[in-house]
């Protein structure tokens, strides 16, 4: 009980969470309740956050699966207008798979399936940025096998090829005013599914004693070709000057780069401190421009022209009992989105974010991980200045406000 | 272990609760936006067709939706304004029956002709809005198409069986509280808290887009004696208006009157060109040498006579050049000269001397209206080529708002902006001065966020395909400055809307 108040007060005297973009933080129920820390961690979820720590765990086996909620949602207001609106909270569900096989006691191979991009932020249908976007659905699937090899009992390497299969689906309105005859707003939905892509994953863990561990991971690039996907339009004019019709699309999406260095400290025999940095390479997100086969239909040019950014990850692990383990983390987390390209399909702020979690044993091999994310982010005025209505610049303005809570829960299994 | 989940579902839980996220002052809370000292808890408006969203021709639903009132209305609910009901059409086609016979056009939509150029067609298809299917009232926008200052107080004006005989209108028919109110009783029995007054436009309008046809009434009391074109008296239009505001604001209700704006500006007067008549050097000189007994002989002679003045002579010569002419009209305010010209000296025949009767040409100061493009150029005989409307038929008096007649109007209208401004101020009432601010429409423009509003026909974004009324846009332009109104008197801080968010005119091939 004690012990309970103790999480209660770190989880709130400590912030952090979800990332900026659409990458979604979500790879893991404990390192997740540590603030999504475990560059320099071992444990079950080492498969993602550093495949060279696979080695170094004491586990023969582990196989940890888990899934986090997403119910976040977004509030926009214009108090020049009046005009408001708030995406519906819909239910994202990240999950994960991680195995972990200690081949032999200087390798170890595993898998990692898991889905660290994607988006859903759904708006009231014909809402006053509905030129931009009614809704987006974005999902990315890594499929990761792993191999992780000690070099000595200090330094180990660890990587892997990265395949990924991501699926959008994206409506918006075609401008802020055309309608068919009877006043239905004419727009445009993208699907594309299916959409495949390979990268690659390489990291290193170093131990400069049994209880202090460096590690670093880089996770490649990878970019969602999407060719062939399709785009309906609906509630067009029936008029020659508006040649919208069902047609074919391509259009690419880059999921960008991250590297992650970190550290984490065994103290006091029971606790474990651990720091992440990422860094997020999003410069890689130009523009979203989708291209029409029907060469009558002008091709769509959407600049995001995101920066990178850096994420700060803090987290603590308490042993509280043999049953127990009990975290807390906080991130700050840095947008990548510049002034002026705030556009309300990513509308993502900084933000800081507040973790806890923990893990429960039940017998020597099952774990259950339950892990919980609070998302804060200041209330911003933005607006997108890149929208254009015959050649001119309509910025879209606003006011934002971001709340997002995720609780996650896993299990592992271990030999 | 059994508290730890519990208390880590209440943390969950508690999470949830808070999971909305929630501005600092979010514009939906009571008291970000400020009514003044105005209670926008009832609204009720009171107009004519612009009042009830007519556009293209038509109402219809979709520009009901977008009619001035509305857009307010949607914007009062910001500083506690209530519901706001209209009697809404039952199709977006726009005409009406009487009976399951169509009684009024369908709206108009901009087509691509076979051509490849767009331009304003009337919607093909039948209409399902008959006005003897009558509607439950009342509702807050009051606004009947076509209405007169002073049939907003004609009992009967609503009743369906005086639709045909011309006493009563259509729309009003459609949902009248029974057959021998009035349109001012309708709206004051709702009690309303606010309201806004916009009457006094046909009292000239249907003058002006008649080209004139009808007659000036100034100094005539009885609007019963009225033709449908004529321009009502302004001694009336003070009378039943001042009747109208009393009514309205008789049980305190605070309230906003907008006064008439000029119509000689809009797209219907300003889109055919006076000198609409192209013509090469051979045609004009054929035309003068056709012409030249008028100018050199019959007018001069007449005014040595004395039958008409040497400026109405002068006036009514015809000058013909190679390249774009004033097109020839019959100007029903000049001499009528066929009687005189069919006896000595002159003894012309009767076709001649009707054709010369009022002839004259179209001056640079007169507007051609914009019905008048698919006249001018025709040839309504298909066995006479050589009769060209414009050239050697004169184009009818209906097509040509004079300069004179443009006088009429604008001194109507002058008279009845003084009773509408004198009324605001004795009353305490906003008042918006829609004439100055719709003059810029057609002088240089209102900037918006993706361009300018102007009155260009089409493409200028503020009048709809009839080129008269607003498009949704110029609507909402209308709903900001009545805001801009109410907010400057009472005090408050009603939030305007963004012209750009509303649409213009519809596209649509039959």
């Amino acid at each position: 009980m004690k012990k309970v108040l103790v999480l209660a007060v770190f989880a709130l005297a400590s912030a952090v969470t979800y990332a900026g973009g659409y990458r979604v933080s979500l790879q893991g129920n404990k390192a997740l309740a540590m603030g999504h820390t475990g560059v320099a961690v071992v444990n079950s979820e080492s498969v993602f956050f550093n495949p060279a720590a696979m080695v170094f765990s004491e586990d023969k086996f582990s196989v940890s699966a888990g899934v986090h909620g997403v119910f976040a949602s977004i509030a926009y207001q214009d108090p020049m207008t009046g005009a408001n609106d708030r995406t519906k909270s819909l239910l994202g569900t990240p999950f994960y798979l991680y195995a972990a096989y200690q081949a032999t006691d200087w390798l170890s191979v595993g898998l990692g399936i898991y889905t660290p991009y994607g988006s859903t932020v759904e708006y009231e249908k014909d809402w006053v940025g509905s030129h931009l976007v009614n809704k987006i659905e974005l999902q990315a699937i890594y499929v990761q096998p792993t191999v992780s090899f000690k070099v000595s009992d200090k330094l180990s390497f660890g990587g892997g090829p990265i395949y990924v299969n991501g699926s959008v689906n994206f409506n918006r309105n075609l401008n802020r005013t055309l309608t068919d005859l009877d006043g239905n707003r004419s727009n445009v939905t993208i699907d594309a599914s299916g959409v495949t892509g390979w990268g690659w994953v390489a990291s290193t863990m170093f131990n400069f004693t049994d209880k202090f561990r460096m590690g670093a991971t880089y996770r490649s690039e990878m970019v969602l070709e999407a060719e062939d996907g399709d785009a309906t339009f609906e509630n067009i004019p029936n008029s020659p000057l508006t040649p919208f019709e069902n047609t074919s699309i391509d259009a690419s999406m880059p999921l960008p780069a991250e590297m992650t260095v970190g550290l984490s400290y065994d103290f006091c025999e029971k606790w474990l401190f651990a720091f992440d940095f990422n860094r997020t390479f999003w410069d890689a997100y130009k523009s979203l421009d989708i291209d029409f086969a029907n060469p009558a239909i002008p091709d769509s040019k959407n600049p995001r022209n995101y920066k990178n950014s850096s994420t700060y990850r803090f987290g603590l692990q308490y042993d509280a009992t043999k049953m127990f383990t009990l975290r807390a983390g906080y991130y700050f987390d840095e947008s990548p989105v510049r002034e002026g390209y705030f556009a309300p399909e990513t509308p993502r702020n900084d933000s800081n974010n507040f973790t806890a979690g923990l893990t429960m044993n039940i017998g020597k091999h099952l774990q259950i991980d339950a892990s919980f994310l609070y998302s804060h982010f200041k209330e911003i005025n933005a607006s997108y200045n890149y929208y254009y209505e015959d050649g001119i610049a309509v910025p879209f303005k606003g006011t934002y406000k971001t709340n997002a809570l995720i609780p996650g829960l896993g299990l592992t299994y271990k030999l | 272990m059994k508290n730890i989940l519990k208390y880590t579902f209440a943390v969950i839980a508690l999470g949830f609760v808070s999971c909305e996220p929630e501005f600092d002052s979010p514009v939906t809370e009571s008291g970000f936006y400020s009514s003044g000292t105005a209670d926008l808890s009832k609204y009720v408006a009171v107009g004519n067709s612009l009042t009830a969203g007519y556009a293209s021709g038509a109402l219809y639903i979709t520009g009901q939706e977008n009619s001035y009132p509305n857009i307010m209305a949607q914007q009062f609910g910001f500083a506690g304004g209530g519901e706001f009901t209209q009697p809404l059409m039952n199709d977006n086609i726009g005409g009406l029956l009487l009976g399951g016979n169509q009684i009024t056009e369908n709206r108009f939509v901009l087509a691509v002709g076979p051509d490849g150029n767009p331009g304003p067609v009337r919607l093909v298809g039948t209409p399902t809005t008959d006005i003897t299917n009558k509607l439950t009232g009342p509702f807050n926008n009051m606004g009947v198409p076509g209405a007169k200052s002073f049939h907003l107080v004609a009992p009967g004006y609503g009743n369906v069986a005086g639709v045909a005989t011309g006493t009563a209108n259509p729309y009003f028919a459609r949902f009248a509280s029974n057959e021998s109110t009035t349109v001012i009783v309708d709206a004051s029995n709702q009690g309303a808290s606010f309201f806004s007054l916009w009457i006094g436009n046909n009292d000239i309008l249907s003058y002006a887009t008649s080209g004139g046809s009808g007659v000036d009434q100034t100094g005539n009391l009885d609007p019963s004696t009225y033709g449908e074109n004529d321009i009502t008296d302004p001694n009336v239009f003070a009378s039943v208006y001042s009747t109208q505001v009393e009514i309205l604001a008789g049980q305190g209700a605070k309230g906003v009157l907008v006064n008439i704006p000029e119509v000689t500006s809009i797209p219907y007067f300003t889109t055919v060109p006076t000198k609409a008549i192209p013509l090469d050097a051979a045609t004009a000189g054929a035309l003068n040498a056709q012409f030249a007994a008028y100018n050199t002989q019959i007018l001069p002679g007449l005014a040595g006579m004395g039958v008409i003045s040497p400026e109405e002579a002068a006036f009514r010569m015809l000058n013909f050049t190679a390249g774009q002419n004033f097109p020839i009209t019959a100007d029903k305010d000049l001499t009528d000269l066929t009687d005189i010209l069919q006896g000595p000296p002159f003894s012309l025949p009767a076709s001649t001397a009707a054709l010369l009767g009022k002839l004259r040409q179209v001056k640079a100061d007169d507007l051609i209206v914009l019905t008048a493009s698919s006249e001018l150029g025709s040839t309504p005989d298909p066995n006479n080529p050589q009769g060209v409307v414009g050239v050697s038929i004169p184009l009818g008096d209906e097509f040509v708002l004079s300069k004179t007649e443009q006088a009429r109007i604008t001194t109507a209208s002058m008279a009845y902006n003084a009773t509408i401004q004198g009324l605001a101020a004795a009353k305490g009432l906003a008042y918006v001065d829609a004439k100055s601010e719709l003059a810029k429409l057609s002088n240089g423009g209102i900037p918006f966020d993706a361009g300018i509003l102007t009155s260009q026909f089409v493409t200028g974004g503020a009048f709809s395909l009839d080129g008269v009324h607003p498009t949704p846009r110029g609507y909402a332009y209308t709903a900001n400055m009545i805001i801009q109104a109410i907010n400057n008197t009472y005090d408050a801080t009603i939030p305007k809307v963004n012209i750009g968010n509303y649409g213009t005119i519809t596209l649509t091939n039959n």
